[in-house]
């Protein structure tokens, strides 16, 4: 087969994205002005950006990193992060319903967003030092420094506590050695914060640049999932960091396991807006699609789905917002961060197949959004945190009863 | 260069359009409205390059309820510098046009801009009509500007072509497509608009000159016969007893 003709007439017929924002029980009251312009921006941006080019780059699985610097000009890249130090000042709400049109568009995208402020801005500024803080939070909110996140090792995962990357004191350095897998940006990325023992057993966070000798990110092949997401290793092996690269201002799994509860949160936000988009164009089609002389949407058993999908997705919207409101008076817990992130991603999924069979066999091409919004969400299902994990947290938190370790 | 842009708030273009009150007014019930586009992608933004080149300040007007602080706070996260809503609901026209002409005596503007049309009336009058009223030129439909101290070169939108004509400053302008780019506020702008000025101010007074007897919707589009080529006399019968014209 000539893949070339075929990515290029796939290309040219692109629909047009007629997404439309559903609001089932008047949630928009509850959300402020600023909350409905970043809303707005987004996902004007989105429109004008990612659903033009979004089905060819991950048909392709490679990343738009032209996206970057978009996503640094409208301010998506640690938006509750303060002004001075490259974020936009914006709460938690706000955070959430960028994610959510950013996802809207694709899980990859999303990702992007939410590693570089979530994962890399937010521990620097909650952890690191002023000259760490000044050094790089402006360049990563402008989108000049991409940024990554290592915890993940390929032995552990759901366990990160047993992680095996290393550091030993050597002077005013430390020699870093070990591995992390499935980083998202990675391969791209020129700093990563990167967590590691010391000599006594105690989690460190440490910053690490490009080109510093030893230091490798080779790139992950061969996903069906967050395609247009570059995804890869990283590798140490006798990589000298000056001291002054170690966070200064935590010890122990409370760093990364703070940075997870800032991505989760997002993600619990952020697949409403890919089961939205997913509800939006099954309603669409239904309506449009005619058989037996009449639209599909007219027949019992496509109203059934979607009259679930729109109450899950209210159901979901409201456990964000009370998730939210929440997270800004700083009280929400990273159980409860668990829950919604649970609950949400396997909403999400659970649309994207639903919405894929109201397309019939359309839904398998990438003329419509809902088979890769349904394959990114594999991944969403398990990374930050997997299903099951999450379900045992709960647990945890109402037993009292640990029954994972 | 100070600049005035005029801004309204008009239905979204997804918006089911409907009436109430036998059919004299539009039914704002559940309707999403967004800052009129040729306002916002055009006129706004064509301002706030002026300013970028010159100096001076963007001001955002608006008549109408406080429903429109949220168009008129998306205009400020864009880039404009303060904004005045003169606090009424218009009836027509040439009430938005006097309340607009009576704040822009008030100040020291060198140039009035709106957009060409709203797009849910499409009635291109407020801006000729403020014109009128400040006794300055107004050019319609520009689709250039371009300006060298306080002479501007303007393309104007004329039926079959374009006109380029000159204006000295104080003029008001419409802007159509092409005049500027579309910008997207970013997250910092949407934060700095919370702190820029929103005056409220009362109406002057002016009466409306018209009034709305009633709207009605057009008439639904009939869906289209498809003839066979091989079948010229089916097509002239339709053409002669459905269409009626042969």
């Amino acid at each position: 087969m000539d893949t070339t003709s075929t990515t290029q007439s796939r290309k040219s017929s692109a629909r047009e994205d007629r997404y439309q924002g559903h609001d089932y029980y008047q949630l928009d009251e509850l959300l402020q002005e600023d909350h409905l312009l970043a809303r707005d921006a987004v996902r004007t941006w989105v429109k004008q950006e990612v659903s033009p080019i979004i089905e060819d780059y991950a048909n392709r699985a490679e990343c738009p990193y032209h996206l970057f610097k978009g996503l640094a000009e409208i301010g998506a890249f640690g938006p509750s992060l303060p002004a001075e130090y490259g974020g936009g000042g914006m709460d938690e709400i706000a955070y959430g319903v960028i994610m959510q049109e950013l996802e809207r568009g694709d899980s990859g995208i999303r990702s992007m967003a939410s590693v570089q402020g979530s994962l890399v801005m937010y521990p620097i500024y909650k952890f690191g030092s002023e000259e760490q803080r000044r050094k790089y939070l402006p360049k990563l909110g402008s989108g000049e420094f991409i940024g990554c996140f290592g915890l993940t090792e390929p032995d552990h995962g759901s366990n990160p506590a047993g992680m095996v990357t290393n550091i030993k004191d050597d002077g005013d350095h430390v020699i870093l050695n070990g591995a992390k897998m499935w980083i998202t940006n990675s391969p791209v990325a020129d700093v990563a914060v990167v967590w590691a023992k010391d000599e006594e057993g105690i989690v460190r966070g440490v910053i690490v640049e490009k080109g510093m000798p030893g230091f490798t990110a080779p790139e992950i092949h061969g996903k069906w999932s967050l395609r247009a997401s570059i995804t890869g290793e990283l590798v140490f092996e006798d990589v000298r960091v000056p001291k002054t690269n170690i966070l200064p201002n935590v010890k122990g799994m409370k760093g990364p396991l703070s940075c997870l509860s800032k991505a989760r949160y997002g993600i619990a936000w952020g697949v409403i807006g890919a089961a939205l988009d997913c509800y939006d164009s099954a309603l669409r089609y239904s309506l449009e699609r005619e058989q037996f002389g009449r639209p599909i949407a007219g027949f019992q058993l496509t109203q059934k789905k979607l009259a679930e999908m729109i109450t899950e997705i209210t159901k979901a919207q409201l456990l964000t917002w009370r998730l939210g409101t929440l997270a800004n008076a700083g009280k929400a817990t990273p159980a409860q961060i668990s829950m919604a992130k649970r609950n949400n991603v396997n909403m999400a999924l659970e649309i994207a197949r639903e919405a894929r069979q109201i397309h019939g066999g359309m839904g398998i091409t990438n003329e419509y959004p809902v088979m890769r919004h349904m394959m990114n969400l594999e991944t969403v299902l398990t990374y930050e945190g997997t299903h099951d994990i999450h379900l045992l947290i709960t647990g945890m938190d109402v037993t009292g009863i640990n029954a994972f370790s | 260069m100070n600049v005035l842009v005029c801004v309204t708030k008009t239905p979204d273009t997804t918006a089911k359009i409907g009436f109430v009150e036998q059919n004299t007014r539009f039914d704002q019930n559940g309707v999403q409205f967004i800052m009129n586009p040729y306002d916002e992608w055009y006129a706004l933004v064509r301002a706030l390059e002026l300013k970028e080149a010159q100096g001076g300040k963007v001001t955002l007007i608006s008549v109408g309820l406080a429903d429109c602080d949220q168009v008129i706070r998306k205009g400020l996260a864009i880039g404009a510098d303060e904004a005045v809503r003169i606090d009424m609901d218009p009836a027509d026209s040439f009430q938005v046009a006097s309340e607009i002409a009576a704040y822009a005596r008030s100040g020291e503007f060198d140039l009035i801009m709106t957009g060409k049309e709203s797009i849910e009336s499409n009635g291109s009058e407020v801006g000729a009509m403020i014109a009128e009223l400040m006794d300055w030129p107004f050019l319609s439909y520009a689709s250039k500007m371009e300006m060298v101290g306080s002479t501007a070169t303007v393309d104007l939108e004329i039926e079959g072509g374009e006109e380029t004509v000159q204006v000295n400053t104080p003029f008001v302008i419409s802007a159509a497509k092409g005049l500027a780019e579309q910008r997207i506020p970013n997250m910092r702008g949407i934060m700095m608009a919370k702190t820029k000025p929103l005056q409220v101010l009362p109406g002057s007074g002016a009466a409306a000159r018209s009034s709305i007897v009633g709207y009605s919707l057009p008439k639904e589009k009939a869906s289209v016969h498809l003839v066979d080529p091989e079948r010229m006399d089916e097509l002239v019968r339709l053409l002669k007893e459905e269409a009626k014209v042969l």
